[in-house]
């Protein structure tokens, strides 16, 4: 298979928890890979006296924060005083900085790239490394780039990093640096339950030091459980999504006029593909998931209604999630939140009959099948 | 004839009195599926439905001869109740529990697949075999009927849509599989082809792909070279912006990649029809 199919596998994961590059440091630092010493700042006044000169990093979860101004130099405390006043709370492509890392400057001698990451179609973990780090791994060419996927019940030996090494051209003592450092990243891709752990450039200084200079980690949101020391980051989230999934739903805002509620992540999708394909424009994808109680679904809809579209679209196909537990739900909210926007239902499945009664005594309008239903609420919404 | 399980399918239900185990227990005997035995940490000695013996390890449940077990059991704790089945000698583990870590999947898959177990799962809705009256998991039993079409989904509730289309066309179902939502589940479309592909009861197959990943491009190419049966496909998420996850932690297009385009444009290299709605799915059937 391609190497170019692995980086296809690696990009297409979900849900992710990234951690800043001072938070995958501070692991790195606690599982024994050398970092450059320095601290975050998050108040002007919070800079200290340290060794000149330094690098000041904006914390932000960005690639290419060097080319986006994030990045400064100072030689002096005057000049480390003014870059961290310049950087925190100004803005980089929509994000705000709010902290920033201020590390004692290295002298670089060479940059490579390691990193460790899911293969979703072998199931197993793949190291990935090469000698031209400090770039995109997506712009460095194929034939310069070591991947080897690693059985997990094996784990990480070191006949793995002698081939590492050997690829790509190492000298003896940075080689020996290097698989200390592999063996501590396979480490850490297991215990912190990791989708992706990445050092770009990991660093070979002026002294023969090797040092990430970096860190990218994004950690699978499901391990959670059992890693309550990180805090969520999501920048690309709505404050109305984060409210959201704060409440248990996954919720996502678009920019039409119909709001959309179903169950299952795979049928809110359908339905929104289904109302493009009528070239209506949804508000929105809420999947009530497998819920079979009546206040889940009516407290559902305050999500959708602070999103404020014109019409709203409710698709079940009823299973776990019962038709008439559904109806009872949507009349509740209809009741309760004063819904004034037309609501149009389609119910199929367990207990339909009973649901469509129950919304009928609403005077809501329902239907046996979902293209009835897309048609009925494009019909209702009219032109965009 | 079915694949993976059929009439001889002995099934034990590993967290059978907690709500989901139970309610779903229930309805897996009511669609005729052989329930032999389940485990319940703290309920071991009693009858579930009055019928079926509850014990506490799979080590005592494998003296009721079980085939296959369905895990139902809180996140944290599925990867012990997956040992303790590979353990046994179970052959078949389906997962119903949603937000595995895939850590744990990624352990269980590759220690089933050593003692050449197979794996469902996690975070689908299981496998029903028509004929064989056998289902494992979560589908509403209703909506299948006796048939040669065969249907395997990285969805839930979109492939009840689906096989719901095919029974009303007239048609029936032979085998349906939910492979799971998650970066990492126990079959793959290729693994599930190839029984297709074998299955004298299947003449033809529908898949059920979403944005994300490159399972769908996979399973193209390997239909071009290795699948003489009629495939008919539907890919759901070509509204979906890049960058956002439509709820299923596979579901999501990065960096151009994972997008319904090239999804759709794989299966029509390789002869597969592609259908813009679940309902006209049938269209393209035999």
């Amino acid at each position: 298979m391609s190497y170019f199919l692995f980086i296809e596998n690696i990009r297409g994961l979900g849900e992710t928890l990234n951690l800043y590059e001072y938070m995958g440091k501070e692991v790195f630092r606690r599982h024994g890979i050398p970092v450059p010493s320095g601290y975050v700042v998050e108040k002007e006044t919070d800079t200290r006296k340290y060794e000149m000169p330094v690098v000041v990093k904006s914390q932000i979860l960005l690639g290419g924060r060097g080319k986006s101004g994030g990045i400064k130099f100072a030689k002096s405390e005057e000049e480390l005083k003014s870059s961290v006043k310049q950087l925190l709370g100004s803005k980089i492509r929509d994000l705000t900085v709010t902290k920033v890392l201020v590390e004692e400057m290295i002298d670089i001698k060479k940059e490579m790239y390691v990193s460790i990451a899911l293969d979703r179609t072998n199931k197993s973990p793949i190291l990935i490394c090469t000698s031209e780090g400090g770039v995109e791994i997506e712009s460095v060419s194929s034939d310069k780039i070591f991947t080897r996927i690693i059985d997990p019940l094996l784990g990480y030996s070191q006949f793995i990093g002698r081939d590492a090494v050997n690829f790509m051209k190492l000298e003896p003592e940075v080689g020996k640096q290097f698989m200390a450092i592999l063996e501590k990243l396979y480490e850490i891709f297991n215990t912190e339950d990791c989708e992706l752990v990445e050092i770009n450039p990991l660093v070979v200084t002026g002294n023969g030091k090797v040092i990430a200079a970096d860190s990218k980690m994004v950690i699978d949101s499901d391990s959670l459980f059992r890693h309550r020391e990180f805090e969520v980051v999501d920048p690309e989230k709505t404050p109305l999504e984060l409210e959201a999934n704060s409440k248990g739903y996954s919720f996502i805002e678009l920019n039409g006029n119909i709001g959309v509620i179903a169950n299952g992540a795979g049928l809110t999708m359908a339905t929104l593909d289904a109302l493009t394909l009528h070239n209506a424009k949804p508000r929105n994808f809420l999947d009530l998931g497998g819920t079979d109680n009546s206040e889940t679904v009516s407290n559902s809809f305050e999500f959708v209604l602070k999103a404020n579209p014109k019409t709203i679209l409710v698709n079940i196909f009823g299973g776990i999630t019962k038709c008439d537990t559904v109806a009872t739900g949507i009349a509740l909210a209809k009741s309760r939140f004063g819904i004034k926007q037309p609501i149009v239902v389609r119910l199929s499945g367990i207990r339909e009959e009973e649901g469509r009664k129950i919304l009928k005594d609403s005077g809501i309008d329902s239907y046996p099948s979902m293209m009835e239903a897309v048609e009925g609420v494009v019909k209702v919404t009219g032109g965009n | 004839m079915s694949v993976y399980v059929d009439k001889d399918t002995r099934v034990v239900v590993q967290g059978i009195t907690g709500k989901q185990g139970s309610f779903h227990a229930g309805e897996m005997m009511a669609f005729g599926t052989n329930v032999v035995a389940g485990t319940s940490p703290t309920k071991a000695g009693t009858k579930f439905n009055d019928r079926v013996p509850v014990v506490s390890s799979m080590r005592d449940a494998m003296e009721f001869e079980p085939n296959a077990t369905m895990i139902s059991v809180a996140a944290p704790f599925v990867k012990d109740a997956a040992f303790e089945a590979i353990d046994a000698g179970i052959k078949l583990i389906y997962i119903l529990t949603e937000h595995v870590p895939f850590h744990d999947s990624m352990e269980i898959y590759h220690n089933a697949k050593r003692k050449g177990i197979v794996m469902l799962g996690p975070n689908g809705p299981g496998i029903t075999a028509i004929s064989s009256k056998c289902k494992i998991g979560i589908m509403p039993g209703k909506i299948f009927k006796k048939g040669n079409v065969a249907v395997a989904s990285r969805s839930g509730t979109l492939t009840y849509e689906i096989v719901d289309a095919v029974t009303r066309s007239g048609r029936g179902e032979s085998t349906v599989i939910g492979l799971g939502g998650d970066p990492v589940v126990g079959l793959s479309y290729i693994d599930v082809l190839q029984q297709f592909e074998k299955d004298p009861e299947t003449e033809q197959i529908v898949l059920v792909g979403e944005i994300g990943g490159s399972n769908e491009e996979l399973a193209a190419a390997y239909i071009k070279k290795h699948v003489t049966k009629k495939v008919v496909a539907y890919i759901t998420g070509r509204s979906a912006p890049p960058g956002k996850r439509m709820g299923h932690a596979g579901a999501i297009i990065e960096k151009g990649v994972g997008t319904a385009e090239s999804k759709i444009k794989a299966f029509n290299d390789a002869g597969v029809k592609v259908a813009d709605y679940p309902i006209n799915v049938p269209d393209f059937l035999e």
